[in-house]
């Protein structure tokens, strides 16, 4: 771990974008990015939900698979933990606070199959980070996954009230414009 | 035989494990939920129109068990939905008539007069900002289709003259339209109102002679032909009141205009 934190942030979130650099999470990137409202929702989902699980996969890979001697079980393993978890938090949360229910609560069965949260639990055992590490991988993917959901929502809110051509209108469009803010965010790989 | 033992023995106990946390979680963290709002859920229509004014439909599901909603909020649902709802709840349900909306404008392309000509974004609120828009008459409708893009249920249509047309069949009077228009053109009305004028102009007659000849003058001959005493004239624009109208015609035949239609007989 050479690279200071700083960077190490920055990489996380905009070098790196697990959206538009990595193309991790593509679904909800077009899906819920209609009105900034769900994307927002989504996004907040996310950065939750994601820490969880890089986390308690983490702590599995080293605790379990680790010791046993079953890395090749990881996939199933990590899926199981997402899928038990997204469920879990779903329930503590409907329970604990009705009024974050209503505002994350759609979005939270989304992300059991989303598959952001999946590649960041993997990343963090193949770049073989630290506790520490793996937090603020975490909490970075995430935050830069909100930052393109953000942008995508705000620029397709606007294309909702343009006259746009027939045969770009939807889909294509939403494909076109994600593979410009990609492009967009290629140009800073130099920066590492 | 060791590793496979190991795995399916890791992988056995971390799934009974999840399955266990869920098990004891789904009971610590049961929230009761009335089993009634999810079958009233079920008999609404779920389109999540928001005409009821909340949020969704199983937002107003949850409202109409709690009692803070009647039986028939469900506006766009209509009576057999209002039926199904007290049927769940064990109560009847009040009848209440049907409603549709109806474009309260003539001014097609032809009859109605422009200022200029917009060519910005394809959206009636967009075309208000630009000088109040293109047509003549600030009160006439824009043309440009806002409430057809809006309508959750498909029953609006851009006519070729430039004004919507409404479907009756489709039109479940969840009020959309009425609210997106930025001139309120639409209004939603009991669907056996027999007259209407058509027309929303608070102008003076001279006024809208000049730039529209579908628009109401505000001259009173409906008024004055009227045996029911079913019109008013609210500040030159000609309003019928749909609980005395008994759609007689006589207010058709003197209009001097031909904005005063019958809504029932004539296709609108």
């Amino acid at each position: 771990m050479e690279q200071s934190w700083f960077m190490f942030i920055l990489s996380a979130i905009i070098i790196n974008n697990i959206l538009l650099i990595r193309f991790l999470g593509n679904c909800p990137f077009l899906g819920v990015t209609t009105a900034m409202d769900s994307a927002l929702g989504m996004s907040a989902a996310c950065i939750f939900v994601n820490v969880l699980s890089g986390v308690l996969c983490w702590i599995f890979q080293k605790a379990v698979l680790d010791t046993l001697g079953l890395e090749y079980l990881q996939t199933l393993a990590f899926i199981l933990i997402i899928a038990g978890l997204v469920q879990f938090v779903e329930m503590v949360v409907q329970k604990v606070s009705p009024a974050l229910y209503r505002a994350l609560g759609i979005y939270l069965p989304l992300i059991t199959t989303n598959c952001m949260i999946f590649g960041v639990a993997v990343l963090n055992i193949r770049e073989d980070y630290d506790f520490m590490h793996t937090v603020v991988y975490s909490i970075a993917t995430a935050l830069g996954f909100s930052l393109a959901m953000v942008i995508m929502a705000g620029i397709r809110e606007r294309m909702a009230i343009a006259n746009i051509p027939k045969l770009l209108d939807g889909v294509p469009l939403g494909l076109i414009t994600a593979g410009m803010i990609g492009l967009t965010f290629y140009g800073l790989a130099g920066i590492s | 035989m060791g590793p496979i033992v190991i795995a399916i023995g890791a992988m056995g106990a971390l799934g009974l494990a999840l399955s266990v946390i869920l098990g004891v979680a789904s009971k610590v963290f049961y929230v009761y939920v009335d089993p009634r709002i999810t079958q009233v859920a079920d008999v609404l229509p779920g389109a999540n129109c928001g005409g009821c004014g909340y949020a969704g439909c199983s937002d107003c599901a949850a409202a109409i068990v709690e009692g803070k909603a009647p039986v028939n909020a469900c506006k766009a649902g209509g009576a057999s939905v209002a039926e199904a709802v007290a049927g769940v709840l064990g109560v009847s349900a009040a009848a209440a008539e049907r409603e549709v909306a109806r474009i309260f404008c003539r001014g097609d392309n032809v009859k109605a007069e422009r200022k200029f000509k917009y060519m910005g974004i394809n959206d009636c609120r967009a075309a208000m900002l630009v000088s109040c828009g293109d047509k003549s008459c600030s009160y006439g409708c824009l043309g440009l289709g806002t409430c057809v893009a809006n309508c959750p249920f498909g029953a609006l249509s851009m006519g070729e003259d430039g004004l919507p047309k409404v479907d009756d069949e489709k039109c479940t009077a969840c009020g959309t339209c009425v609210k997106v228009c930025p001139r309120h053109i639409p209004k939603v009305v009991p669907v056996s109102q027999k007259a209407a004028s058509l027309c929303s102009s608070h102008d003076v007659g001279k006024l809208v002679k000049e730039i529209c000849e579908a628009g109401c003058l505000g001259c009173g001959l409906c008024k004055k032909a009227c045996p029911e005493k079913a019109i008013e004239i609210v500040k030159f624009l000609s309003v019928v009141d749909a609980k005395k109208c008994t759609g007689c015609g006589a207010c058709f035949e003197k209009c001097p205009t031909g904005i005063i239609q019958s809504l029932v007989f004539t296709v609108v």
